[in-house]
């Protein structure tokens, strides 16, 4: 039997367990929501999705209610537009309205809401939260309760999507509060710096731990030599800066010549650096598991987000972490050491900044065991976000400028490299070295699929000369819960797994521009694998300016010194 | 010779009022008198106003009872009774049999007009024995139960016509079937014992006095809906209650009525308790479940409700005490006995806790049908001290107030929401002519807003905003340093009625949605009590202390002039030795003159 529902008079059939909002959308009927998010269970807390039952008068949060075959409701009936207006109003009445110095303005929803409400005045006036509670103790998210409207998304992810649980609803009533463990500041629970509640959150309650004034304080400051270095996976989110159809390698080439137009002396790409790590960590795959030096499977360690996990939840499994720093901080630890070598500069006068999409590489720069030497590896780490809003800042005039390319010797970058930013490429770039390095010949399809795309777990096995490995790339903390496991008790047949903290991996990373969506996400994944194609060269070990590196600067001892890292836990 | 058998009172309301002295005075007095003696605590009879009871039965002699007990006049009753052999003394409230001496308990006043089923042995049987809750007919549902199919038991629920009598008042029989048609490899069945609502203390009561019987209800709903374990979410501030339930679960555990096969049957049913923290929204029914799973106790959308997925996912039904107390009563003496009491959908009988400007307070359990005026006048004696009656309020924070214009009004879930009230779980306060009903909705509303689980944006902020504008009525802005502007108050009162609207469509669960009736109803029945708050500024009733001015009655005045010292306002002038006056723009109303003068010259305006 075909089920049946009328949406404001319009007659629209839909799947049993289907929800009125699912239905009205595909039908082309907007409801607004602000708690609601794609692909979680909803809670049904902000009371915004509300629709009226035509038969019972009954307003319905639309989000949660599956619908009942024969229903009919009014998504914009005078009762629902006065329910969603004076919601809206309560909202507005016990938050700060500081929209001009806010900077989630522009890209908030409660914004958006009220606009769309056109609400012109709040009548409701009263109590409020309490201002100046911001806590910036976190080295990555800084939370400013003021402006929490408590819809609760931030507290779904962390628990479903991530499985950390660093925050939750406390205290009752208007006194409601989302707080850490210990109700007072983020750094002293279990946070591990993923900042997927910062793109979870509709308002301005939650952001990066900023940068920016740092780094332009050293640009405009001239005392040190600013060295900025572009990870993979803002590369691929550079377009979109400039809204318009434009290819990654024209929007870096604009935005290196806007840096070098400000007085920033170098700019360098990570993506060398994650050639360099692709050579370091398909050695130490191999060594696992040829010489079984080290147990398997061996996990990846360039998100800083699950360093932190693991090492949090699960610490006696650090000894399955490659040693490898990952590839910004490499690039940083090479940069200092060898400045005057590489770029001519004194390690003390260079400040190096590393654009990253992510907020937990702003947790990973103060890790003490990185730093060698007490030379700061990376000074400052910028969002995208924040390379965008610093771009802004400076009025750039692109068609006036000229555009510039990468300074040598991180100027290059094989297609590995380039995949790095996407969830199952660091595997498979490692995949391509390790079959060159076992087999001493080169890969004829280097391409690996399997480990490709947008699913949270994927898992694949490779044959390379006689040797089966068992591979899975995983996205998503919580997804990687079930791996670990598996892991304790000893039923893991896995050799090498891949783990990054956010969707699709750093392309979905936390500190990518506001509003991203799935949508968003798929479009850079295509953007990544059309540039590994068209790459010149497309393994890690291929890479000249890598050859070059290890030829000329990086000894088997600075490479262990330099290259690799300890672990908290580590023996 | 034979034992004297002595029973106290020892609810938490006969403790509080010295029941254990009370029981070593009586030791100690028949001890010295060697006189073989057996203490038997028993729960609450329900008549709270007068408690300590304690019932003697002596030799020969039937059960009496005596009222209004206290450590001080207890040997002074043993005297009477034991010595002198006099009954008919002053204490005396009936005997448990009919004698033509004495009048026989039930028939009293407060007693006659009652029928009591879910509270059938409260107050009379000792709560740590199952051996009286077997003599008192206990176990007989089960066992009779045990021999039918589920769908049989939850037919005859199903005559009964029992409702929930937790609030709601959704069908017992229904929920369950729900319940029992689901397939799933584990069921559960979860007792609300998470009374909550301010003056409630009907479900405590069945607790403390009659533990084995929901034990045994429990029993029966778990065989009917397939669940072999289940919970008792009871508020940890029921120490009392949940002690002499664990007590009970042990005892029944151990003469096979709980656990594995029970009474040699097949079915088995475990039953283990959760402390609740005292959040007033886990009595709401998601939330309960979400904290008994360990989690924060905040309501969850329904559609899935969580007679198909519940606790932990699973298959759940959630009943009140009272429920699950009428059960036993309803297998053991016949749904059709059940279903006559009460009309329409109404059916059975209902306790309310019966509380305020009351001669008698106490639990009261009636027929369903009878009137609000009979429950407050007949059998709780009315308002006292020369008073009238000026409202009631049925339902808690979210039930409504009854002015004396619908006191016969019938106490069927029918006419109480014909009447823009609800049965709610059975929390009746009445209020006199001294109260202000701004004042209790303010009251409630400030209840509601700290109860608030704070998930929803109606309920957390709507509540906190509908309060405020009652406290901005309830000021007078004129007179008040640092008062709020009178645009804003009078805005504000714009805005009630719509705000209330909107937290009652759009809230999450029903606490928010029913958070505004208090408000709603004092605002249909007494809106001249706003009127005069907002326009003129005066508490009718002088209670909303900064609309309150003093005056001196001219006649009474004596000119002593302590009053005018005494005024931290200087608001009071005179010369000594003629009457004085209150300058009404100084005046805060503090009252401070009036607990100061000696001549009743003062009187609130």
């Amino acid at each position: 039997m075909k089920l049946k529902m009328k949406i404001n008079d319009k007659e629209v059939e839909f799947k049993k367990g289907e929800t009125i909002y699912q239905i009205a959308k595909k039908a082309g009927f907007f409801i607004p929501t602000l708690c609601y998010m794609e692909g979680y269970k909803p809670s049904g807390s902000c009371r915004i999705c509300v629709v009226e039952d035509a038969k019972s008068g009954r307003l319905i949060a639309s989000c949660s209610y599956p619908a009942d075959n024969g229903m009919e409701v009014k998504t914009d009936s005078p009762k629902v537009r006065s329910s969603r207006k004076k919601t809206i109003e309560l909202l507005l009445s016990n938050h700060p309205q500081e929209c001009l110095i806010c900077e989630k303005s522009g890209h908030c929803l409660l914004q958006e809401l009220s606009k769309q409400h056109g609400i012109s005045e709040v009548t409701f006036k009263g109590g409020a939260k309490k201002k100046n509670t911001i806590d910036k103790a976190s080295p990555s998210v800084e939370r400013d309760m003021a402006k929490c409207i408590l819809c609760g998304r931030c507290v779904t992810v962390c628990a479903e999507k991530q499985k950390v649980s660093a925050i939750d609803f406390a205290y009752r009533g208007f006194a409601t509060q989302i707080a850490p463990g210990n109700h007072k500041s983020l750094n002293e629970g279990k946070c591990v710096s993923c900042g997927q509640c910062i793109m979870a959150c509709p308002v301005g309650a939650l952001k990066e731990i900023s940068h920016k004034k740092l780094v332009i304080d050293a640009i405009v400051g001239k005392k040190k030599k600013v060295a900025f270095q572009f990870a993979p996976a803002c590369q691929m989110t550079f377009p979109e800066y400039f809204k318009k159809t434009i290819s990654v390698d024209d929007a870096t080439k604009k935005i290196v010549g806007a840096l070098r137009h400000i007085g920033v002396a170098f700019v360098l790409d990570t993506c060398t650096a994650a050639d360099i790590t692709i050579v370091e960590e398909a050695k130490e795959l191999i060594g696992r598991i040829t010489k079984k030096d080290k147990p398997l499977p061996m996990f990846t360690s360039c998100c800083p987000a699950w360093i932190n996990f693991i090492e949090t939840f699960y610490p006696k499994l650090t000894d399955h972490l490659s040693s490898c720093k990952s590839p910004h901080i490499m690039e940083g630890a090479l940069l200092k050491h060898l400045s005057k070598k590489l770029l001519n500069v004194d390690a003390k006068d260079l400040f190096v900044v590393s654009v990253m999409p992510c907020v937990a590489k702003k947790s990973e720069t103060g890790r003490p065991q990185l730093n060698n030497d007490s030379l700061e590896n990376v000074d400052a780490v910028l969002t995208t976000r924040e390379l965008f809003s610093l771009l802004d800042e400076f009025g750039i005039q692109f068609e006036k400028i000229e555009d510039s390319d990468y300074d040598r010797p991180f100027s290059t970058a094989s297609g590995a490299g380039k995949i790095f930013g996407s969830s199952g490429g660091v595997m498979e770039a490692a995949l391509r070295s390790a079959y060159y390095y076992i087999t001493n010949t080169e890969l004829e399809n280097i391409d690996f699929k399997s480990v490709r795309g947008m699913s949270e777990v994927k898992r694949a096995s490779v044959e390379i000369s006689g040797i089966k490995v068992n591979v899975a790339v995983v996205n998503g903390l919580g997804n990687v819960v079930d791996i670990l496991e598996d892991v304790i008790a000893g039923k893991s047949d896995l050799h090498f797994v891949e783990v990054m903290s956010c969707p699709a991996g750093c392309i979905g990373g936390a500190g990518q521009p506001y509003g991203t969506d799935v949508e968003a996400i798929k479009s850079r994944m295509k953007t990544t694998y059309k540039n590994d194609e068209k790459a010149a060269i497309r393994c890690s070990h291929q890479n000249e300016e890598v050859k070059e590196l290890y030829a000329k600067h990086i000894s088997e001892h600075e490479a262990h010194e330099l290259l690799h890292t300890k672990y908290k836990g580590d023996k | 010779m034979s034992i004297t058998k002595v029973y106290i009172g020892m609810g938490t309301c006969g403790l509080a009022q010295g029941a254990v002295e009370i029981q070593k005075a009586i030791e100690d007095f028949l001890g010295q008198k060697k006189m073989p003696y057996e203490i038997i605590p028993v729960g609450c009879i329900g008549y709270c106003s007068r408690e300590v009871m304690v019932d003697i039965e002596l030799e020969n002699m039937p059960r009496i009872s005596f009222c209004e007990i206290t450590p001080e006049n207890v040997k002074e009753l043993m005297v009477e009774v034991i010595d002198n052999k006099n009954i008919n003394n002053k204490w005396l409230l009936g005997t448990y049999k009919k004698t033509a001496n004495y009048p026989y308990i039930f028939e009293t006043p407060y007693f006659i007009k009652q029928k009591r089923v879910a509270l059938e042995n409260c107050g009379i049987i000792n709560p740590y024995s199952i051996e009286e809750y077997i003599a008192a007919k206990g176990y007989q549902a089960l066992q009779r139960v045990l021999a039918m199919k589920p769908e049989e038991v939850i037919e005859q629920i199903k005559k009964s016509g029992l409702r929930g009598r937790g609030g709601g008042g959704f069908p017992t029989a229904i929920k369950w079937e729900l319940a029992a048609k689901q397939k799933s490899n584990k069921k559960y069945m979860v007792m609300n014992a998470d009374e909550g609502d301010p003056g409630a203390f009907m479900d405590r009561a069945v607790l403390e006095s009659d533990p084995f019987r929901v034990i045994e209800g429990m029993a029966i709903a778990a065989y009917s809906i397939g669940a072999s374990f289940g919970y008792i979410y009871a508020r940890a501030e029921y120490p009392l209650a949940i002690a002499r339930l664990e007590n009970a679960i042990e005892i029944a555990k151990k003469k096979g009525y709980l656990g594995k096969n029970i009474l040699g049957s097949k079915f088995s049913f475990e039953l283990k308790i959760k402390k609740g923290a005292g959040a007033f929204v886990c009595g709401e029914e998601t939330a309960l479940l979400g904290s008994i799973e360990g989690k924060r106790g905040m309501p969850s959308p329904r559609p899935p409700y969580p007679a198909e997925k519940g606790l932990f996912g699973k298959p759940t039904v959630i009943n009140n005490v009272e429920t699950i107390a009428n059960v036993p009563w309803i297998i053991r003496e016949g749904a059709e006995k059940f279903y006559a009491f009460g009309e329409k959908n109404s059916r059975g009988t209902k306790v309310f806790a019966v509380t305020g400007n009351v001669k008698f307070s106490g639990l009261i359990e009636v027929p369903m049908g009878v009137t609000l005026r009979t429950l407050i006048n007949d059998i709780a004696g009315g308002v006292p001290d020369g008073r009238s009656f000026k409202a009631v309020q049925i339902g808690g924070p979210s039930g409504a107030c009854m002015p004396a214009k619908l006191l016969d009004t019938k106490i069927t879930y029918e006419d109480l929401k014909e009447n823009g009230a609800i049965m709610g779980s059975g929390g009746l306060v009445v209020m006199d002519n001294t109260a202000c009903m701004v004042d209790v909705a303010r009251f409630f509303m400030n209840f509601i807003q700290n109860e608030s689980c704070g998930k929803c944006i109606p309920c957390r902020e709507g509540t906190k905003r509908l309060y405020e504008i009652l406290d901005r009525i309830v000021l007078n802005t004129s007179n008040r340093k640092n008062s709020p502007d009178e645009l804003l108050r009078f805005k504000s009162v714009l805005e009630l009625e719509e705000l209330c609207t909107i937290i009652k469509d759009s809230s999450l669960c029903g606490l928010g949605q029913t958070a505004c009736n208090p408000v709603l109803s004092s605002l249909k029945h007494f809106r001249d009590e706003y009127e005069a708050h907002i326009f003129e500024k005066k508490c009718p009733t002088h209670v909303c202390s900064s609309m309150v001015k003093c005056s001196v009655v001219q006649e009474k005045c004596k000119g002593c002039s302590l009053c005018s010292k005494k005024c931290p306002q200087g608001a009071i002038y005179g010369k000594p030795g003629s009457p004085y006056i209150v300058a009404h723009d100084k005046c805060t109303g503090c009252l401070v003159c009036m607990s100061s003068c000696k001549f009743g010259a003062i009187i609130k305006e």
